[in-house]
């Protein structure tokens, strides 16, 4: 697949603030790259120099091979992170604006039926919910039949019921052979929606690949996870790895998951409300950061 | 041009539900007019007025007799045509000329006070030692109230509100939403959105002006001497500059406080200096050529050159002239600066 969008050596200086320093990656066409890492990471700063909304330090951005111009323009749906729309506009009106400053155009009845906007189409925008104001914010980002889409932390502040409802409808637009681009700091997210993930810290990538090759290359083992009221061993005598910096669960880390289970049965551990887990891209961010993607 | 259309539809309908909004638009004048129409019209002034030509710094009591006469107030008059002007709309009940001999006179036939402070003069002048020659010059025309010369001034503060505040505060809003930065990522460039925001309070503002304007003629019938389509230029010329400006202010502010600010700072000398209420003749020559140098002057000396002297085209052709100069500036310098987002 050749990339439809490409990244080379993006680099964004706020003042002495290095935002994003130095990222290149490419996408291809149909897949979903998944721009992964904490808030400050310099995710919404990489996609808006992509987009075209924020000017970079140096660096360039390609689109089909040539400089992201007035094409990519057309061509490009996006959702920013907050959007606030005009006021006294109902949904049907916020969609009939957007759709009309567009030369190339989606069938509006489509994006309305994909979006599930039907029932809302003469509310105030202002009156919807958090849910329903991204399904909102979506359908305008596909009112131009985009190529690629670009989704900055779609799910921010959703319930887990309307997070997974906006999970299906992006791989329902994802099936569409659309390319999508997501910023999120939900590891879960990124690895239900993305082919390709890359993972940001202070304004680098500093992993890429798809989340199971990602991984398998760092993770041989899995994760088993007590409650901490039920833990009272002393962890200097444990014989399997321990890890640090978790509240609630003690974690141990094995290869040999018998074993373990074996050592805490005769060491008089309650297995009752045990957990085993394999490896998540949570784990591969505390990893290689030493810090919690969400924290 | 569809692109262009469709955001001015969207401001159009934003604006239009704004209820609270459109109906101060609409109430405000009216309600200013109306309440200073009954504050101001039943007051007469106490003295007769009398305006006087004549040479020197002041007046000279010598100069005629009928200058020593008590109860009549003796203005100095510079301009004759303005001084005729103003016998013509009784707000002096008698001009007298005693620059030569002999002495000339304009009385308003149509005038009681007129009529009044004539028998004074012709009394005075048969008294004195010589009865000196004098020459009559009959004026007519009709009154012009305090409200006639007022309704302009409001509805023209009116004008200036909503394209100042109407566009820029309103561009900031955007601005700081998010909304703006939401357009950037589209195809839409900068001066379609700006002509937009110009072409949807320039439509939406002249409605409510001519509406406010006829609904007031109804209720308190002022003159329009003049032309009412170069009336309409006026206003349409002194709304676009007055929009320009309010888009300058907004083109790169983030903070609505800020540009409202920005926008007092713009407004009240305007509603102050440039003859609302009241009007500058007798201020410093600095403050009047201050003055000349808003918008909203041109605008109103030029309307109430056509709604009360009948001016037509080349008389305001000067303010209109200033006005479309005013505009094309701010337009240029607001599009130059327009920035689509925060940094």
């Amino acid at each position: 697949m050749p990339a439809i969008l490409e990244a080379r050596q993006l680099v964004k200086h706020y003042g002495a603030v290095k935002a994003v320093d130095g990222v290149s990656f490419q996408v291809s066409e149909g897949s979903c790259l998944g721009l992964l890492g904490p808030n400050g990471a310099g995710k919404t700063t990489t996609v808006e120099i992509i987009e075209g909304i924020t000017p970079a330090t140096s660096g360039e951005v390609l689109y089909r091979g040539a400089p992201a111009g007035l094409r990519f323009r057309e061509e490009a749906g996006i959702q920013f992170q907050k959007t606030a729309l005009q006021e006294f506009l109902t949904v049907r009106e916020c969609l009939a604006l957007f759709h009309s400053l567009y030369t190339r155009r989606a069938s509006l009845d489509e994006v309305i039926e994909v979006c599930a906007l039907e029932k809302l189409l003469d509310r105030d925008n202002r009156k919807l919910s958090g849910g329903q104001q991204q399904r909102l914010l979506l359908a305008i980002a596909l009112v131009n039949d985009p190529a690629v889409l670009f989704l900055d932390e779609p799910t921010t502040g959703l319930d887990p019921q309307a997070r997974r409802n906006f999970w299906e409808l992006i791989r329902a637009v994802k099936a569409r052979n659309k390319t999508v681009i997501l910023t999120t700091h939900y590891m879960e997210e990124a690895y239900f929606l993305c082919d390709t993930i890359a993972i940001m810290d202070h304004g680098r990538i500093i992993a890429e690949g798809s989340p199971e090759k990602l991984l398998k290359e760092h993770f041989e083992d899995v994760i088993v996870e007590v409650p901490r009221s039920d833990f009272h061993l002393d962890r200097a005598g444990v014989p399997f790895q321990v890890l640090e910096g978790r509240e609630e669960q003690v974690e141990i880390s094995t290869a040999n998951v018998e074993g373990t289970l074996r050592y805490l049965m005769e060491a008089h551990v309650p297995l009752q409300r045990i957990r085993i887990r394999p490896r998540n891209l949570e784990d591969l961010f505390l990893e290689l950061t030493g810090r919690e993607l969400r924290a | 041009m569809r692109r262009l259309f469709a955001v001015m539809h969207a401001r159009n309908l934003e604006f239009l539900r704004d209820r609270a909004t459109l109906a101060w638009n609409i109430f405000l004048p009216v309600a200013l007019v109306v309440a200073l129409a009954i504050i101001f019209g039943g007051s007469e002034r106490p003295l007769f007025k009398v305006g006087v030509l004549h040479a020197g710094k002041t007046i000279e009591t010598r100069a005629h007799p009928f200058l020593g006469t008590h109860y009549v107030e003796f203005v100095s008059a510079r301009d004759e045509a303005d001084a005729v002007r103003k016998v013509a709309r009784h707000q002096v009940d008698l001009l007298l000329d005693v620059r030569d001999t002999p002495a000339r006179y304009w009385v308003n036939t149509d005038s009681p006070k007129g009529y009044i402070v004539e028998k004074l003069l012709l009394e005075s002048n048969q008294a004195a030692a010589n009865a000196p020659a004098l020459v009559r010059e009959p004026v007519t025309g009709e009154a012009v109230r305090y409200v006639d010369w007022l309704l302009p001034g409001i509805l023209g503060m009116n004008i200036m509100f909503s394209c100042l505040f109407g566009v820029g505060w309103v561009v900031v809003r955007y601005r700081k939403s998010g909304f703006l930065k939401r357009l950037r990522a589209t195809p839409l460039r900068a001066i379609e959105f700006i002509a937009a925001q110009v072409l949807s309070r320039l439509l939406l503002i002249l409605l409510v002006t001519v509406f406010v304007f006829v609904g007031l003629r109804a209720i308190l019938d002022f003159p329009l001497e003049g032309s009412g389509v170069l009336l309409f230029l006026v206003a349409l010329l002194g709304a676009i500059a007055l929009i320009a400006i309010g888009l300058f202010v907004a083109a790169r502010f983030t903070s609505e406080e800020l540009a409202s600010g920005m926008l007092n700072v713009i407004t009240w000398p305007m509603m102050l200096l440039s003859g609302v209420w009241f009007s500058l003749e007798g201020s410093a020559d600095w403050v009047r050529w201050l003055a000349q140098l808003f918008p909203l002057t041109q605008m109103l000396d030029a309307s109430r050159a056509i709604m009360l002297d009948g001016a037509g085209f080349l008389d305001v052709a000067p303010q209109l002239a200033a006005l479309a100069f005013t505009a094309t500036l701010f337009l240029v310098l607001g599009a130059m600066f327009f920035k689509w987002r925060v940094e």
